[in-house]
């Protein structure tokens, strides 16, 4: 038996749960969802790939809860350790991947992009390397958004829900406060056909202007990695990735980014992807289209000066 | 209050990445290493707190033998009060799980309310370290943290969730926290001040042991992935590749 950590905020299941359900399905032998929360029976039909649901449900689990959810699906999973169980790669499974594996004994496998008959391929130094793990036995994998197809996990279905009670958490130390939604931004970097995206290759602030320039002269958005913004030298509604936006534009100048999983996940769907990075190893290079190992510095001046 | 960071030290991925004759782990012999970057937000996360609110600030590496004596001097050049090498058998890989072991037991003695580690490490495959600290030590934990405020006994935090949404939550003390980005740009410090600090500063040794935890699963395989396979290079002058990518960008209908 497969078990998937189910994963919804604000009453909506997030994709990588059908990513998920639909791996765990075409590995045969049985799919069971783990779903935790206060009156979430309804998103039981939403998740018909699976052959069966535990439903755990308590007030404390009403808002995703990283010691709560962690508490519950331990108690839900307990005596489980001979499966395989799936959680996402996300910041909710960083939470409740490695609690599994605490709590219950079994060895955890992150970064997980596939899984095949006795071995786990995840993904290392920032999508530098990949290692295959050998796994014979039960094991948490903690699975990389994007790994695959969720439509493959989105099917008609009624499965059978068997509700299990919760653990007492009444003595949970941390509480959910509120959700605080992401600020608009100047402009909506989901909606440009053009994006100039930039990352820690730029060196510092004042070098935005040739990228800035660029943008311009396309009439494209600047979009950027994360550093950029955690420097404050963009707005967090120009990031892309991960713990970013989702873009998907027609075309996608990455310049001096490297390709990290997490920016991946932001924009490897774009139609045509250009990288400039001097790193000829550059994770980048493996999602572009097209490539240069030419420096940044030179060749985007050189692009707006014909344009 | 008492805050202790942990940090250490990973591969630069700047550099060329060779893999050992076994094809399991990279070759470790030239590598570069440096502070993880997350560490250095975790670290300047707890400065923050000591700036505004005056903290114990202790700094806690597991010596695995990689220059790790040079993060913890800067590390007191920014500002740590206490800085300690946990000894011990931890050369080469060593298993977030067996980390987490070998540094809660020096932990758990030093009487902390708040323990930050960095969000993840490039180089860890089992796991982040601040969730299994957490259960090492029988406290509560928030990951993937960008904002801290402390109050007497709790903090608030923010935690980043996918599309830039943040849940907000309250931890009571003592806690772990996974630092994804402080509040500010961590600080600078300059080599000179980082040079005293070698001559001010003392690396307390205490003995760790992570023995007994669980050893998670073998490498079989590490390789690069097939660079370049989807993307095209374009090759000429940087004033050829710039013609080109016009040329690409333009065929696209832009
Ligand atoms: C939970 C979590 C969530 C995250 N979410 C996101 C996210 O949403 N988005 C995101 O982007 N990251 C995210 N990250 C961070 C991610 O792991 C990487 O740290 C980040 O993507 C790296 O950004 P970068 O490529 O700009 O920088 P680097 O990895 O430092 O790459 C800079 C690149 O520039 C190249 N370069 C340098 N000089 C030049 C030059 N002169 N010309 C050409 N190229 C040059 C270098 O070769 C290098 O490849 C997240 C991390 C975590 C842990
Ligand atoms: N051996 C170690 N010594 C000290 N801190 C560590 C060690 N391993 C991990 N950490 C901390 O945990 C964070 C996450 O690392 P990892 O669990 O390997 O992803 C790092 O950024 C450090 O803050």
């Amino acid at each position: 038996m497969i078990y998937v950590i189910v994963e919804h905020i604000n009453g909506k299941i997030e994709d990588i749960t059908y990513e998920m359900l639909g791996k765990a399905k075409s590995m045969g032998g049985g799919v069971t969802a783990v779903l935790l929360g206060s009156g979430v029976e309804g998103l039981a039909s939403q998740l018909g790939a699976a052959d069966n649901v535990l439903l755990c449900q308590s007030p404390e689990l009403t808002e995703f809860n990283p010691q709560a959810n962690c508490k519950a699906a331990a108690s839900v999973l307990a005596g489980k350790n001979d499966s395989i169980i799936l959680v996402g790669n996300t910041s909710m499974g960083m939470e409740i991947g490695p609690g599994l594996s605490a709590v219950l004994g079994m060895p955890l496998i992150s970064y997980v992009t596939d899984i095949s008959d006795g071995s786990v391929t995840s993904s290392l130094y920032g999508g530098k390397m990949s290692v295959q793990s050998a796994v014979d036995g039960g094991y948490i994998a903690s699975v990389m958004a994007g790994s695959f197809p969720a439509e493959s996990g989105m099917l008609e279905g009624s499965p059978n829900v068997e509700s299990v009670e919760a653990p007492d958490l009444s003595d949970v130390k941390v509480h959910f406060v509120k959700l605080i939604e992401p600020e608009g931004g100047d402009v909506d970097i989901t909606q440009k056909e053009v994006l100039v995206s930039v990352g820690r290759g730029i060196q510092n602030e004042d070098n935005l202007e040739i990228v800035q320039e660029l943008a311009d002269k396309l009439n494209a958005a600047l979009s950027c990695s994360r550093p950029i913004v955690d420097n404050k030298w963009l707005a967090k509604s120009r990031q892309v990735g991960k713990s970013g936006l989702k873009v998907k534009p027609k075309v996608y100048l990455a310049v001096g980014i490297s390709g990290a999983p997490e920016h991946i996940e932001g924009m490897k769907d774009a139609e045509c992807i250009i990288a400039i990075n001097t790193d000829e190893n550059a994770p980048i290079f493996d999602y572009a289209h097209y490539g240069t190992t030419e420096d940044l510095f030179d060749v985007v001046p050189a692009i707006s000066e014909k344009l | 209050m008492n805050i202790v960071v942990a940090i250490k030290q990973v591969p630069d991925l700047v550099e060329e990445l060779e893999l050992n004759d076994s094809g399991t782990d990279l070759d470790r012999e030239w590598l570069k290493f440096k502070v993880n970057e997350f560490d250095d937000h975790a670290l300047e996360a707890a400065l923050l707190i000591k700036d505004a609110h005056g903290a114990n600030v202790t700094v806690i590496a597991l010596d695995n033998g990689l220059d790790i004596d040079k993060a913890l001097y800067a590390a007191a050049a920014k500002g740590a009060d206490r800085v300690i090498k946990v000894t011990g058998d931890f050369e080469g890989y060593v298993s977030t799980h067996k980390a987490a072991k070998a540094l809660a037991g020096v932990i758990g003695t030093l009487g902390a309310d708040l323990v930050m580690t960095g969000v993840q490490a490039v180089d860890d495959r089992d796991g982040q370290l601040a969730v299994l600290l957490a259960h090492q030590l029988g406290v509560p934990h928030v990951t993937v943290v960008t904002d801290i405020q402390v109050n007497d006994t709790s903090a608030t935090v923010h935690k980043e969730y996918g599309g830039g949404m943040i849940g907000e939550f309250t931890v009571d003390f003592p806690a772990v926290l996974g630092i994804q980005a402080a509040a500010e740009t961590p600080r600078y410090v300059p080599v000179a001040k980082v040079r005293r600090a070698m001559k001010s500063t003392n690396i307390e040794e205490i003995g760790g042991d992570g023995s007994g935890a669980s050893a998670g699963t073998e490498v079989t395989k590490m390789y690069k992935p097939e660079t370049g396979q989807g993307a095209e290079m374009l090759s000429g002058s940087a004033e050829d590749v710039a013609a080109k990518i016009v040329e690409i960008i333009r065929s696209k209908g832009i």
